[in-house]
């Protein structure tokens, strides 16, 4: 009776998770393995179109003979570069017609041709004509054969499916697509990305956690650039930074801070002298990376406020009495209790920073030093129209996570044990 | 240590003063007043007298009283010294003074003795500045958004700076570029689209993970552990790596263009969290509750809907509020599957407009005005469901 009950249970549990899993499964886990196969596939964006056997057909009226008539077909394989198999025709004609001189390929019964043409090579062309003639002596109603439409048919190996492959995208990922530019890149991104939206995040939750008029508006203020759509933010602050009549070079000139206006997104390097160091500091990413921290450090702040309003508040009460000051407080305290969350912050932002692509896409397009691997997969995949490329770049990709998460792992794991 | 203090904590409140005014004269800036110079020096010799002033005057005058003259002082001397400038202007300066004098009412000559004062005078400080530094720079892309939206081409080229807006004019002209989006963009169409896509999002996520966060939280099979950790790992899953093949396979099944395929991919990407959310809330639904269902011989079905739905409506809202908000604000796969203008939605058409370099940049700034407004409409409005789905689904972003 009870091993019933668990077998209902059971029952019950997969049907009502099969939909979920099915639609993720689908969705999620069998493109990151297409995304493997076709990696390893020299494939363009063209060649995904299944290539098809065409024809078009042109009628013929033959002079002075107006019970007979000429039909061409003009066949082709839309592809060019696969080849279709056993390639099958059919059309239908009124029922008077007689053919004349039947192509060995083909058959002609109850008014209906039938051909068969084999093979086609990829590119393949032909003229097929046909003459007929109506047995009763009636004349011919062009109109009412054109409206009539052959059917083809053949098989075709979808370029996807076959199994040649090849490591040469790899290659050309590995080493010829700057890829230690391109990682750099990713890696400053990422990297700045991440560390400036937590300690932004930090000094937020750390202000808001203070009493003060207005603090729950102050709150949700401060989430306003992550909730906002990318699009609208990414083109607000492209007006704002516009070289020639942004908002920010505006002001920056009418106050005589600057003499000409700053390309804050289209210029690569801009030349920083410090002491007398000349230092050469990637502009447009530096920008790219600024609103990265200006669009997702409220998210830090979201989680770090949680934390920090957790801390026990006698912690703080039995440092007035040891008489600490607050910046012992911050440090001694606060600081501590906010470290877990923080390397969890850090991983979880790590990992999307490294895959963010639309906020560089809309702000520079990957021009001007910006190019971080997301970008190159679309670059690749359809600027390029390299689809096996971009395929390898995403699995590159996906392996540098992997790498990331098993060494941060443990790392942490590590520090958990020295704890 | 009194004599450090007290310039420390002059100089402090100074820079904070400076800031403050700084912003005034920014936004004073905008309204098309020429001021070419912050005058820092003055400011900060101003500003400086004035905490010293403060402190020394003590509590001999009622702060009121205090508060008022230091400020007259400073704005006559601001009209004075630096240049004369309309009367909002001033008004605008003098309450800047109130409110700076009045913070530092509370520090004395006999709080400056106290161990860490200076300290907690810069954590103070630190906070206020904090708080205003960055509402202004939240708050000021989307200013600028809103006030672009409503210029005029040829006003936005001859001064970049003017963010005045004339509400004399006729409301024609004042909306005129919300006007030309939706007559000649087809707004209206992308707003459809786009709530379409969204709000169906949010109805098959849920039809799809209110049974299987169910599942999850109450019922025992064969590979439940698994399934609840890899709903976490596969959420971590990021879309680039999936964008190339759903590109190859939506185009082999003709899925592209179409509202289906948006609807399959942001429902697939959003169900992992889903599922998440809910069953952590249904774990916390009393067990009895459906022990009784049971015994009224209530199939799985009557239980979702009779007992698990409505107990769980806030847990529900927060994650159908998060997954419009996804879906609404998406742009990636809008970007990859959408070429054809018929079916593009709200995001994707901002895009392809702002393709064209010769679309004025009123339009875009309007039609990023319409893609913000109803997401942030709805967070502050229901920020507290809101807020619980971002915290919850926060590793998505």
């Amino acid at each position: 009776m009870n091993d019933t009950l668990a077998n209902t249970e059971k029952k019950t549990a997969y049907i009502l998770t099969l939909p979920a899993v099915l639609l993720v499964f689908s969705i999620i886990l069998f493109p990151i393995f297409a995304n493997i196969w076709i990696s390893f596939k020299e494939v363009e964006l063209k060649d995904i179109r299944i290539p098809e056997p065409r024809a078009k057909k042109i009628i013929k009226s033959i002079s002075d003979e107006p019970t007979k008539i000429k039909i061409l077909y003009k066949l082709r394989n839309s592809s060019l570069i696969q080849e279709i198999r056993d390639v099958s025709f059919q059309d239908n004609f009124p029922k008077n017609f007689e053919i004349e001189n039947l192509d060995p390929r083909c058959s002609y019964e109850n008014y209906n041709l039938k051909c068969e043409f084999g093979n086609w090579p990829a590119k393949y062309r032909e003229n097929f004509q046909v003459k007929f003639e109506t047995n009763d002596g009636s004349k011919i109603d062009k109109k009412n054969l054109k409206s009539i439409k052959p059917k083809l048919d053949g098989k075709s190996d979808n370029i996807l499916l076959n199994t040649n492959f090849t490591l040469k995208n790899f290659k050309k990922v590995l080493f010829e697509n700057e890829f230690i530019d391109l990682l750099l890149t990713t890696f400053y991104y990422t990297f700045f990305g991440t560390v400036g939206s937590i300690v932004f995040g930090i000094l937020t939750a750390q202000m808001v956690n203070q009493k003060f008029y207005g603090r729950t508006f102050m709150r949700s203020v401060l989430l306003f650039p992550y909730v906002a759509p990318v699009v609208a933010l990414a083109y607000t602050w492209e007006l704002l930074l516009d070289p020639n009549s942004g908002t920010l070079n505006s002001l920056l000139l009418n106050y005589q801070i600057i003499e000409t206006p700053i390309n804050l997104l289209g210029q690569k390097y801009i030349e920083i002298s410090i002491l007398g160091f000349d230092f050469k500091l990637r502009l447009a990413l530096t920008t790219v990376i600024m609103f990265e921290i200006w669009r997702y450090f409220p998210l830090a702040f979201l989680f770090i406020l949680a934390r920090l309003q957790a801390i026990p508040k006698e912690l703080y009460e039995a440092a007035d009495v040891d008489g600490a000051s607050p910046f012992q407080k911050f440090f001694n305290i606060t600081l501590p209790q906010i470290t877990a969350v923080i390397s969890i912050l850090f991983m979880i932002r790590f990992i999307w920073n490294f895959n963010k692509f639309e906020d560089v896409f809309l702000l520079t397009g990957g021009a001007s030093g910006t190019r971080t691997l997301p970008i190159n997969v679309y670059q690749q995949g359809f600027a390029i129209s390299d689809i096996g490329m971009g395929s390898a770049v995403s699995i590159v990709i996906v392996v540098l996570l992997l790498m990331f998460m098993f060494f941060y792992f443990k790392l942490l794991g590590k520090r958990v044990d020295e704890n | 240590m009194r004599t450090k203090n007290t310039i420390l904590f002059s100089l402090i409140s100074t820079f904070f003063l400076i800031f403050l005014i700084s912003i005034w004269k920014i936004l004073a800036t905008l309204q098309g007043l020429s001021i070419n110079s912050f005058n820092i020096e003055i400011i900060f010799i101003f500003g400086f007298l004035i905490s010293l002033a403060h402190l020394g005057v003590g509590d001999r005058i009622k702060s009121i009283y205090k508060s008022i003259i230091f400020s007259s002082i400073f704005v006559f001397c601001d009209g004075f010294l630096i240049q004369k400038l309309p009367i909002w202007y001033n008004v605008g300066v003098f309450l800047i003074l109130y409110f700076f004098t009045n913070k530092i009412s509370k520090y004395t000559f006999i709080g400056l003795k106290e161990e860490h004062s200076t300290q907690v005078i810069l954590f103070d400080f630190l906070t206020l500045f904090g708080i205003l530094f960055f509402s202004f720079v939240i708050l000021f892309p989307f200013y600028m958004m809103l006030i672009t939206s409503f210029k005029t081409q040829i006003a936005l080229l001859v001064n970049p700076l003017d963010f005045s807006i004339n509400f004399g004019q006729d409301i024609k002209d004042l909306f005129k570029s919300y006007f030309v989006i939706f007559k000649s963009y087809k707004f209206g169409k992308y707003i459809v689209t786009s709530t379409i896509v969204s709000v169906g999002t949010v109805i098959i996520t849920l039809l799809f993970a209110i049974p299987a966060a169910y599942a999850v939280a109450r019922l025992n099979f064969f590979g439940k552990t698994f399934l609840s950790t890899s709903i976490l790992i596969i959420y971590m899953f990021p879309a680039i790596v999936l964008v190339i093949p759903l590109y190859t396979i939506f185009s082999q099944l003709g899925l592209r263009n179409s509202i289906e395929g948006l609807l399959i991919v942001y429902t697939a990407t959003t169900l992992p969290v889903a599922i998440y959310m809910l069953q952590g809330y249904f774990k916390s639904i009393p067990k009895e509750l459906e022990e009784a269902a049971i015994l009224d011989k209530l199939s799985w079905f009557g239980i979702i809907t009779k007992i698990i739905i409505p107990l769980s409506i806030p847990a529900i809202s927060s994650v159908a509020l998060y997954v419009f908000m996804i879906a609404w604000n998406e742009f990636l796969f809008s970007l990859m599957f959408l070429d054809n203008p018929n079916s593009f939605t709200l995001s994707r058409a901002i895009q392809y407009l702002s393709g064209d370099a010769e679309t004025p940049r009123q339009y875009l700034m309007a039609g990023s005005v319409v893609v913000t407004l109803p997401v942030l409409f709805i967070f502050v409005y229901f920020e507290k469901y809101l807020v619980s789905g971002l915290t919850a689904g926060s590793v998505k972003g």
